[in-house]
């Protein structure tokens, strides 16, 4: 079945210079602009100097490479009093997102698993209210999580905030997850009823082994989600374990003089590296977990 | 389509047992989280708390108050635009850009990921970006006067009746991707065959995709959908990062409503009110719904 | 709890002199600006000289990003050793709550009755008879800041007052310069609006209105004459598309705009810039009409933890922010004025001076932090911010503020 998700299945185009296909890259190269524009600004600006970008035209490749923003962004932009740059957070971000993408994976894909094969009475309405919870905004859930960390004595811990992680990831990610497992075919299942496997002889030898696609692609949102997260890397961390996004928000946020635009767009790209980089090397595999993940309802 | 059949459920109910306690952490994380800390916002939503949450009720009070506040009524027209225009954009504009990558394009893997990377970008930075551009002395109207058309304008963020396409523009750059991914996984998901029957009785393209590949798509227009709903509703941080609700109250919206309350104003009855608002109309259109999506079906 | 916190205050206190620490103390602030940092750093090599270690929480963003952060540190039981907070009615509910340390016994000891000037100070940090913050600084709004050169290319004087300025704004316009500059965010909005009424309504009326609560005095003529000038105003900066009020300061060094209305921390940017008061930049207290000025200003709290060491250090570092020492240094870096009356700032620039003096003959009103909630605050923001970007009606807006006023507690 994941094989034949693989291969383009739309009508195949005819020839290679035809009306269609002229149409086709036109509207594809045409709309990649706009996709492309602003990071073409932000690398473009990341390698001015200050005074170039005073001169205006954001848009100008510049007249006069320069690596300095990028070299300030990673190690000397300054936070507060500390002059050290993004380079400070980010090995906290590797350790606080290793943990919660584990935890929340983990705990999503069985919840999907049951939800898929194994209901019991309640199972959907616990499903839909998850789903409802999605729609939360984060920010009003503050105080009542604070409350709940601090009863389970997990306030300012990294257990916490990969709690928190977990919970807020759960909506999403057990949705894609029950789909997957759904779709796998029912008879793989029922075999290994027969053979006696159970819930979690069954999980981790017929579906863990079959479920990649969708494991990059709950990998994939939560590294962007937990990566990008600001509000809850700050409330549960101290200032020796912030993440990187609190030094982002600070080099961006902070205006001292003149905004160094320059500094900003490079210390932007460097925090959003890493999910980047993650996006190039999964390539296919993103869509044909998605396509497992998202079809079968 | 190839819908699982559950009328066989396990006999044993130890085996049910432990399907009952892998669930415990999404049952603990509905009830407690969800369920509890949503019941503990709309009780404090009949309190007169400030900074700290106290049970001090005041009744109605809250609502008053917040259904006679010109900001919020101005941050709830706001969504309804946004929303209407942004859900039909992303699904338009996602569902577009996947058939023309579904047309055995050289280069897929690159368009794609063109269209994808933005998702990776945080919105402190999409907003920064997009303010640039848009921006009358620095961005697009600036290179249009240069290269000599000058009667070109193109200014959205700086006029309240344009504010809100400018900040769709910007979303529609960062959120379509996603969609447009999930959209193409679902056309990878159909079978070639159906194709092959179409081209034989001669229907177009164009109809063969609006007949029958949409309708066959339903899971994934609502997997899609439950995506880009969700981020509607909690807009907020691309607003703050593009144009922090200006000019003047013309960009604001209901969850930047209830956080400003919440932490500037330290009222906290009154953003507690104003989410409660929020939460009310979201379970209105979506339990029914997410019961008979999710719940009903799958018992036949 | 409390008695037993205050009790281990008074021992404390006394032992301060004898018993140096050696704590890491977590510090949470919002100053993350060019001149801000700079002063911060002045707190922290001051506190490290005493042999302990002052941890960074800095959070950029203003108060409205750190707050939620802070209070729910605070809330959830793990806070910071000490935070930054506006004094006065903020901090109330977590004081009520048992969660602020209580340093009256400090306070007795070093006199702070008697050093800090104006005593208001001190009254915002008081609750119920007993100190719990240590305020560390004046910061006043009702300032407008000139640029020499942008005058200088209109071919006129540099104005002596509002009315001065705004009768400038046309030659201004002319020589291609913006009159006023103005960061398009509520509460700069509302910061010109509040200096334009001391300018303009005067103290009496201000005060009916802002501390009594007075909303017919809100409808009166006063009010009404300053809702016309904040209307006049408005058209002046109607070209200004900046945000932040820092890029607002940076088109008056730049000479690029006339004048910006902003508190006495836009001091700190120019000083950054290399400007000097009274040959490229001038400023006015009070507009140049009514020379008062109100006393807002920042203060640190020290939350209840329960490390010994970390409660020995947290007096330490209280009793240091208020010492004569790094008052100088911290405040000349701020560009704000020292919270105590007894230290010599002759190194102060001109426009420091200024607001010295006017400290000195006590023409100082209190602030908006002190009288109208953050909540009746929020909603003035929302209005003005509502009106300097549309064409909203000077007799409508005042409307909708008495309406304010009169809903406020």
């Amino acid at each position: 079945m994941a094989d034949a998700l693989t291969g383009p299945s739309g009508p195949p185009p005819k020839r290679i210079f035809s009306r269609t296909n002229i149409m086709l890259y036109g509207t594809l190269l045409v709309v990649s602009i706009y996709y492309l524009l602003p990071l073409y600004v932000m690398v473009v600006t990341s390698l001015k100097g200050m005074p170039e970008i005073r001169l205006g035209n954001i848009f100008a490749p510049p007249l006069e490479v320069t690596f300095e923003p990028w070299v300030k962004a990673w190690s000397e932009a300054c936070t507060g009093i500390n002059c050290d740059g993004l380079s400070r957070g980010f090995w906290n971000s590797v350790k606080i997102l290793v943990p919660s993408c584990a935890l929340s994976i983990a705990v999503a894909s069985v919840n999907g698993y049951a939800l898929a094969r194994w209901k019991f009475k309640g199972s959907e309405l616990f499903f839909s209210i998850l789903i409802v919870g999605a729609f939360i905004p984060y920010q009003t859930m503050l105080y009542p999580l604070v409350i709940i960390l601090r009863e389970l004595g997990l306030m300012g811990k990294l257990g916490g905030l990969v709690l928190v992680h977990t919970v807020f990831g759960m909506p999403i990610l057990t949705l894609l997850f029950r789909n997957y497992f759904a779709g796998i075919p029912e008879d793989l299942f029922k075999a290994a009823r027969v053979d006696g496997a159970g819930f979690w002889g069954i999980y981790f030898r017929i579906m863990l082994p079959m479920s990649l696609p969708i494991f990059v692609v709950a990998l994939i949102l939560q590294v962007t989600g937990i990566w990008n997260d600001f509000l809850f890397g700050v409330i549960y961390t101290k200032p020796a374990t912030y993440p990187m996004t609190v030094q982002l928000n600070n080099i961006v946020n902070s205006v001292q003089g003149i905004k160094e635009y320059n500094v900003n767009m490079a210390a932007t790209l460097l925090t959003g590296g890493v999910p980047l980089i993650l996006y190039f090397i999964s390539g296919k595999l993103f869509v044909r977990g998605i396509a497992a993940g998202a079809v079968k309802g | 389509m190839n819908q699982t059949n559950h009328s066989k459920r396990p006999p044993q109910l130890f085996k049910n047992l432990s399907a009952k306690i892998a669930s415990i952490p999404m049952i603990l994380t509905t009830m407690v989280v969800f369920v509890g800390g949503t019941t503990w916002t709309v009780v404090h939503s009949f309190t007169n708390s400030k900074l700290l949450p106290k049970l001090n009720f005041v009744g109605l009070d809250q609502y008053e108050r917040l259904w006679s506040s010109r900001r919020w009524l101005i941050s709830i027209e706001n969504l309804a635009v946004f929303g209407f225009f942004s859900l039909i954009l992303m699904m338009v504009i996602g569902f577009f850009l996947a058939t023309l990558l579904d047309r055995k394009v050289r280069g897929e893997n690159i368009f794609r990921t063109i269209f994808l990377y933005p998702f990776a970008l945080s919105f402190i930075v999409t907003g920064l970006a997009w303010q640039w551009i848009l921006n009358p002395d620095l961005g697009l109207q600036q290179v249009m006067h240069d290269l000599g058309w000058t009667s070109f304008e193109f200014n959205p963020l700086n006029s309240g009746d344009t504010v809100i396409y400018g900040l769709l523009i910007a979303a529609m750059w960062q959120g379509t991707g996603l969609i447009m991914v999930i959209m193409l996984a679902g056309l990878r998901g159909i079978d070639d065959d159906i194709w092959k029957a179409a081209r034989v009785d001669g229907i177009g393209t164009v109809k063969t995709y609006i007949k029958i590949i949409i309708p066959m798509m339903r899971p994934v227009f609502v997997t899609a959908l439950v995506i880009v709903a969700s981020g509607i509703i909690k807009l907020y941080d691309l607003v703050v990062a593009l144009t922090n609700g200006g000019p003047g109250l013309s960009s604001e919206v209901p969850a930047k409503y209830v956080i400003n309350y919440m932490f500037r104003a330290q009222n906290l009855g009154q953003g507690f009110a104003a989410s409660t608002m929020m939460l009310v109309t979201v379970a209105i259109i979506l339990i029914p719904w997410a019961y008979l999506e999710f719940g009903g079906k799958d018992n036949g | 709890m409390q008695k037993h916190v205050k009790a281990l205050g008074l021992s404390m206190a006394l032992a301060v002199p004898q018993m140096a620490t050696s704590a890491d103390l977590e510090v949470t602030h919002w100053w993350t600006s060019g001149g801000e940092a700079a002063a911060v750093k002045e707190f922290a090599k001051a506190f490290n000289a005493t042999g302990n270690n002052w941890v960074d929480g800095a959070i950029a963003g203003s108060g409205g990003t750190a707050r939620p952060i802070i209070i729910s540190r605070i809330l959830g039981g793990d806070p910071m050793a000490a935070t930054q907070l506006n004094h006065g009615r903020q901090a109330e509910e977590l004081i009520e709550a048992g969660l602020m340390t209580d340093l009256t016994e400090l306070a007795e000891k070093e006199g702070w009755k008697d050093i800090v000037n104006p005593s208001s100070l001190l009254d915002s940090c008081t609750f119920e008879g007993r100190i719990y913050c240590v305020p560390v600084n004046i910061h006043s709004g009702q300032w407008i800041w000139l640029s020499h050169g942008a005058f200088e290319t209109a071919g006129l004087d540099v104005p002596a007052d509002w009315n001065e300025f705004v009768a400038a704004a046309p030659k201004l316009e002319e020589a291609g310069i913006l009159p006023l500059a103005m960061g398009q965010q509520g509460w700069q909005q509302n910061l010109a609006f509040g200096a334009i009424t001391i300018g303009v309504a005067g103290i009496d009326a201000w005060r009916k209105v802002s501390v009594e609560r007075d909303a017919s005095a809100a409808a009166g003529p006063e009010y009404k004459a300053v809702f016309e000038a904040v209307a006049a105003a408005r058209e002046l900066a109607r070209e200004s598309n900046v945000q932040d009020w820092n890029q607002a300061t940076n088109l008056v060094i730049t000479n690029k705009a006339g004048g910006q209305i902003m508190g006495d921390w836009a001091q700190g940017e120019f000083q950054v810039a290399g400007q000097v008061a009274g040959k490229d930049y001038t400023c006015l207290p009070g507009l140049g009409i009514n020379e008062i000025l109100d006393t807002g200003g920042d203060a640190f709290y020290f939350p209840v933890v329960k490390d010994e060491e970390t409660k020995k250090a947290q007096l330490e570092l209280a009793s240091l922010l208020i010492s004569p020492e790094v008052q100088v240094a911290f405040n000349l870096k701020k560009g704000s004025l020292p919270v105590r009356g007894d230290i010599d700032l002759s190194s102060a620039n001109d426009c420091m001076q200024k607001g010295l003096k006017i400290l000195a003959d006590g023409n100082v009103l209190p602030s908006g932090d002190q009288n109208l909630s953050p909540d009746t605050q929020t909603q003035i923001e929302d209005l003005m911010a509502e009106f300097w970007s549309s064409t909203m009606s000077a007799a409508d807006a005042q409307e909708a503020y008495v309406a304010i006023i009169a809903d406020s507690e």
